[in-house]
């Protein structure tokens, strides 16, 4: 019974493994012990005979298991439709891919809205602090369950990409390519400030109980305002200007002269009402803490972060993205540049802020497809020569 | 194949590592994976050019010959090589000298200011030459500096360079005498002096 793995079928094309039964629950970074766990997942083309053909998709702070619908017009689409699917950057019909929903989530994988086995109840926040790693870890052990000895890529953006570093420095046997997308190596006091005035809108509602709402009202609004104020990190000054204007529309009712009137507060209104549908608060507070903490270097200094990784890296960042900026990802690339790793970076001019990764930007699709391509066929892949760094270079590193 | 690839591509070992700094839409580099099954890896500035790049399953930095030079280790290649991109940079001493520090060899090739039928252009014309090898109007060059044959080896005399080869084109031929007034283009291998 211990130690017990198991698969099922959860609805639609996702499914759920658990594993983690005690006493041999996942051990947190924090030294907590978490267990069982469950991961909703869902996968998409074949793996193939020798297993190396797989893609580890990491989703962002409110994505999920379902990153596409292939088509299917009875499910609905995924949040990398544009990306994933046969014939597209990600070729279903090339590559196995899989995309779990992050631990701490609320999308079917154990997170603050899961049943605690000791309580009876929703863990609340009696659910422990979890990390990027955490995440990871927890990814690494459904990775394991397919016998998958070295995954093809690991790629993801934002939180994905977070992932996707984390896999290069847990895991560095674990994979032949990474790509980190619109991210960083650790948040900056921007990034942790903003992320805070959503957490005290969702604490600061009375509804959220210190957490315990569950069968009760939950704490929508603080919610709302909190993902309000997301939504407008991931646009760019062009990008609304393009989208809203000025353009004002009539309120519904002479209820308040404080309505919404411009088309921006239209927007942001349907955009926070519409996420407290489908996310809970308390997983909203557990990621982005999961965020915050993020510091892939942990004191190591930017020479040691990628030391014995041999793999193929591509970071791209996006030129309006002033969520991540693209000097966090040119971090990045000089911890490549510094460990020998074989990296392309390129920085995409596109408009749309930190949203472009999700949206279809024909750039970003055409850098992944061909990059995944040259590392399918082998393309240069085995000859990182991180391990040819003289002494003298190492020693460098360890500035 | 272009003979002033041909002729870098001679100078290069197999499965040598290589930092081609302006590597353009990476036909160089291209050429290298496949000769010499080299450890290749390119710096271009323009976007479309990186894509290109990624096209052919080249490895790239999205950045500025100049900014980006400084972050790799002392010695991490075998070679560099500024392929027609040094007199694009801002700094081309500052990039030699990094140049120097990160690669065990540099290779750079340059379109020579001294050859005759430019001195002809502003001797008789009057006129900021246009040829073959400089295809440029003065008000949108990407060269922002002009040098000869005989500049450079003066250049390498005083920063202490050592010059392990040298060749001369013209028109796809090799030039051998006084390259200076007759080669359109000069090729250098170069490392650190003593």
């Amino acid at each position: 019974m211990t130690d017990q793995k198991t698969h099922a079928v959860l609805q639609n094309a996702t499914k759920s493994f658990s594993f983690g039964n005690p006493p041999n629950e996942l051990v947190l970074e924090s030294g907590d012990r978490l267990g069982p766990v469950t991961l909703a997942y869902e996968t998409y083309g074949e793996l193939d005979a020798s297993r190396s053909n797989a893609i580890l998709v990491c989703h962002a702070l409110s994505g999920d298991a379902h990153a596409a619908s292939l088509g299917n017009p009875n499910v609905p689409q995924g949040w990398w439709d544009s990306m994933i699917g046969p014939r597209k950057a990600i070729d279903t019909d090339r590559y196995f891919v899989i995309c779990s929903n992050v631990i701490g989530g609320c999308k079917g994988s154990t997170g603050p809205s899961s049943i605690n086995p000791k309580t009876g109840k929703q863990y609340g926040s009696d659910f422990p602090i979890i990390t990027v790693k955490d995440m990871v870890n927890a990814q690494r052990h459904l990775v394991d369950s397919f016998k998958i000895e070295k995954l093809l890529c690991v790629l993801g953006g934002s939180m994905g990409g977070m992932q996707a570093l984390q896999w290069m420095v847990t895991y560095p046997d674990r994979l032949r390519s990474a790509i980190p997308i619109a991210t960083t190596m650790k948040h900056s006091p921007q990034q942790i400030a903003l992320d805070e005035v959503g957490r005290q809108s969702i604490m600061g509602d009375p509804n959220w109980r210190g957490g315990a709402y569950y069968g009760h009202v939950p704490p929508v609004r603080g919610l709302a305002v909190a993902r309000m104020v997301g939504h407008i990190t991931y646009m760019s000054d062009v990008s609304m200007n393009e989208k809203f204007g000025r353009k004002t529309r009539s309120p519904a009712k002479e209820s308040s002269k404080f309505e919404p009137v411009f088309e921006v507060e239209k927007y942001l209104e349907y955009r926070g009402d519409d996420f407290v549908k489908r996310f809970d608060a308390n997983s909203y507070l557990y990621i982005t803490k999961a965020m915050d903490y993020f510091d892939i270097l942990d004191s190591k200094s930017l020479g040691e972060v990628f030391r014995g990784l041999r793999a193929k890296v591509m970071v791209i960042a996006f030129k309006s993205d002033w969520l991540y900026p693209s000097y966090q990802s040119k971090e990045i690339v000089k911890a490549c540049k510094l460990a020998g790793i074989e990296a392309t970076y390129c920085e995409v001019s596109s408009t749309y802020g930190h949203d472009a990764f999700l949206l279809k930007v024909d750039e970003e699709t055409h850098l992944i497809k061909h990059f995944l391509n040259s590392v399918q066929n082998g393309n240069n892949s085995t000859k990182n020569k991180g391990f040819l760094l003289n002494d003298e270079a190492r020693a460098q590193n360890n500035r | 194949m272009k003979l002033e690839h041909k002729i870098i591509v001679d100078w290069i070992n197999e499965g040598a590592s290589v930092l081609d700094l302006g590597c353009g839409d990476g036909e160089l580099l291209s050429i290298l994976v496949k000769e010499k099954n080299v450890f290749a890896q390119g710096t271009e500035i323009d976007e479309q050019k990186v894509y290109k790049c990624v096209e052919k399953g080249l490895s790239v930095y999205h950045e500025d010959i100049d900014a980006g030079l400084s972050e790799h280790p002392d010695g991490s290649f075998d070679f560099l090589i500024l392929s027609e991109s040094l007199q694009q940079t801002k700094r081309p001493d500052y990039v030699v000298n990094e140049a120097l520090r990160v690669g065990k060899n540099l290779i750079v090739s340059f379109p020579n200011f001294g050859r005759y039928s430019i001195r002809f252009q502003i001797l008789i014309r009057g006129k900021v030459p246009v040829t073959p090898a400089l295809p440029y109007e003065w008000y949108d060059t990407p060269n922002l500096h002009f040098l000869s044959i005989s500049n450079f080896f003066d250049y390498c005399r005083i920063k202490n360079v050592k010059i392990k080869e040298t060749a001369y084109v013209t028109d796809g031929k090799r030039v051998n005498l006084i390259p200076n007034l007759r080669a359109e283009t000069g090729i250098f291998l170069l490392s650190k002096g003593n």
